[in-house]
């Protein structure tokens, strides 16, 4: 009964909002004269970035991505510091079942490969999709693996800080430099190079990589406090 | 483009499917798995809409993190909802 209910419920808020989706115009006033066209004229041409989304969230509105790297920063840290009472023994946790075999060396074969793709998602942010978020995600989705196979694998959290404060240094170090070349807090003030290169953007490449490093150093932290939390 | 069409609306009836299952479904660890498929099919209809960064964070959030966290916190508490087994671990742990 309370399951109908649930779906029905459900099912009426989902008509109710498609209704309010199909009145709404969009905007589309603002879509045919709008900053769009900026954009995606000025991402290739004076930025020199293949990727718009890349150009957009890291240079025309970089100081919402330092926002939104520190909300992340908060988030982590205060779940560890909620969830730090007791720690398992190494080895005595599993997460429902313990790993076979099979599952243990696969992980091993898998694990680089994973790091490999997170790296590569995170430095060719400017020219592919993807970037800093999605790469940094993935890099931590390989620890997860890891943690999940071997009962006894670990990280060390000193490390994890180290890099997370080092790149959120970075990170804050590089928009203060465009201050100092006499711009706005994050201007591009290196050269951009030529469209499509590896080396080119800027400072779009080093600010995704750095976002990379602290993503994953976040999420990893995070997942290894929530897994080795003692109840 | 009529391909594209089905395509999109067999993958949307699969999401609604798998939204359904997750509700109706007492072992919450095949709940988790089935939202996990919910993430997994958006992601590959953000990447038939022309998305890919999106399709890559829901793909690498949807799936990987959020399904693990869901399934620590059942680790954490209990794995089947509202049944005998179920009432008798929580009626223990309350004695302790």
């Amino acid at each position: 009964m309370k399951r109908v209910l649930v779906i029905s419920i459900l099912a009426v808020l989902g008509a109710y909002l498609a209704e309010a989706l199909f009145q709404l115009d969009f905007g589309r006033q603002f879509f045919q004269n709008g900053v769009k066209d900026f954009y995606l004229i000025a991402s290739p041409d004076k930025l020199k970035v293949a990727n718009v989304i890349t150009a957009i969230v890291v240079n025309f509105r970089g100081f919402d991505t330092l926002g939104e790297v520190t909300v992340l920063f908060l988030a982590t840290t205060a779940m560890g510091s909620i969830l730090y009472k007791g720690r398992h023994k190494l080895g005595e946790r599993a997460v429902l079942f313990s790993a076979s075999k099979i599952v243990t060396t696969g992980s091993k074969l898998l694990f680089p490969a994973i790091i490999l793709l997170g790296a590569y998602v995170f430095i060719h942010g400017h020219l592919t999709p993807g970037g800093g978020f999605q790469g940094g995600v993935i890099i931590a989705t390989g620890f997860l693996l890891m943690l999940l196979a071997y009962s006894d694998y670990s990280v060390s959290h000193v490390v994890l800080s180290v890099i997370e404060s080092l790149a959120g240094i970075t990170f804050a170090t590089i928009g203060l430099l465009g201050m100092l070349h006499g711009g706005t807090f994050l201007q591009n003030f290196m050269a951009t190079g030529v469209l499509n290169n590896l080396l080119s953007g800027g400072i779009i490449p080093i600010i995704y990589i750095t976002i990379g490093f602290k993503v994953g150093a976040e999420l990893t932290g995070l997942i290894y406090t929530a897994l080795n939390e003692k109840d | 483009m009529i391909f594209y069409i089905i395509l999109i609306l067999l993958l949307l009836a699969l999401m609604v499917a798998a939204a359904i299952y997750s509700i109706v479904q007492k072992d919450l660890l095949y709940a988790v798995i089935a939202t996990g498929v919910i993430s997994l099919v958006l992601s590959v209809l953000y990447l038939i809409l022309q998305a890919p960064d999106v399709a890559l964070t829901e793909a690498a959030i949807g799936v990987a993190l959020t399904t693990i966290i869901f399934i620590i916190t059942i680790r954490n508490t209990v794995r089947y909802e509202d049944d005998e087994k179920n009432r008798q671990k929580i009626s223990k742990s309350n004695k302790k």
